[in-house]
């Protein structure tokens, strides 16, 4: 089976599959979020609903669950050291990802700043930092996946 | 703008001339992952200078012989 996963190019580096679980882990934990604040607001406007415990949950559980799922399936994982270190390749990479992550944590504080200074609610410029902070992982981790399956991109 | 890498390169049959070396065994000799190896054998990766000479010591060849670009042949002459 090992092998005709490896034949496809399915067989991935440690960083690549933690590119993977943090992707599947962010888009999970936000929709998650979603459905419980849609959930909570049950037809009254959305910035009267509770969001801050359904916000702490999705951060703390996003961070847990990437931390166990990088355990399961880093253990007893097979084949040489070279399948297992972090090489020049899996830095050029990574950095391309937070690169490209980093910018939406960025609008995302401006956002809210902006938000703060013109006098919107709480809920609102919680939920914009929230937001740029998932979509900061999901695409820096898209990226990241899209780097590994095909070529680093040469400006 | 991305570019696509004119670079080419000899590794698949160096490793084959090599008594079939894997790829993995490369990987080990150059201290990289097996799927970096692979990356630059399909030339999705353009190594970079270091390592393209690590490449060419494990085979024990000049690094010419390793890698390619279109154009050295003839300026070389």
């Amino acid at each position: 089976m090992s092998k005709i996963l490896y034949a496809a190019g399915w067989v991935m580096t440690l960083r690549e599959r933690r590119a993977w679980i943090r992707l599947a882990v962010a888009v999970a934990a936000y929709a998650a979020y979603l459905a419980v604040v849609l959930g909570n607001a049950g037809g009254r406007p959305l910035a009267q609903a509770g969001y801050a415990a359904a916000l702490l949950w999705s951060v703390g559980g996003s961070v847990a669950a990437a931390v166990v799922l990088e355990m399961i399936t880093g253990a007893g994982r097979r084949g040489g050291a070279s399948s297992r270190l972090t090489d020049v390749r899996d830095r050029e990479i990574g950095r391309l990802g937070d690169y490209i992550g980093q910018s939406f944590v960025v609008i995302g504080a401006v956002a809210a700043m902006l938000m703060a200074m013109a006098g919107w609610e709480r809920f609102w410029i919680a939920n914009v930092i929230y937001l740029c902070f998932a979509a900061s992982a999901v695409l820096g981790n898209v990226a990241k996946v899209l780097a590994y399956r095909g070529s680093l991109p040469q400006w | 703008m991305v570019k696509p890498t004119r670079v080419t390169n000899s590794i698949r049959a160096l490793r084959f001339a090599r008594g079939e070396m894997t790829q993995a065994e490369l990987a080990d000799l150059i201290g990289v992952t097996r799927q970096t190896v692979i990356a630059i054998e399909q030339g999705r990766y353009s190594p970079s200078l270091e390592m393209a000479f690590q490449i060419a010591h494990a085979f024990k060849v000049p690094i010419d012989e390793v890698f390619h670009y279109p154009g050295s042949e003839q300026e070389a002459r």
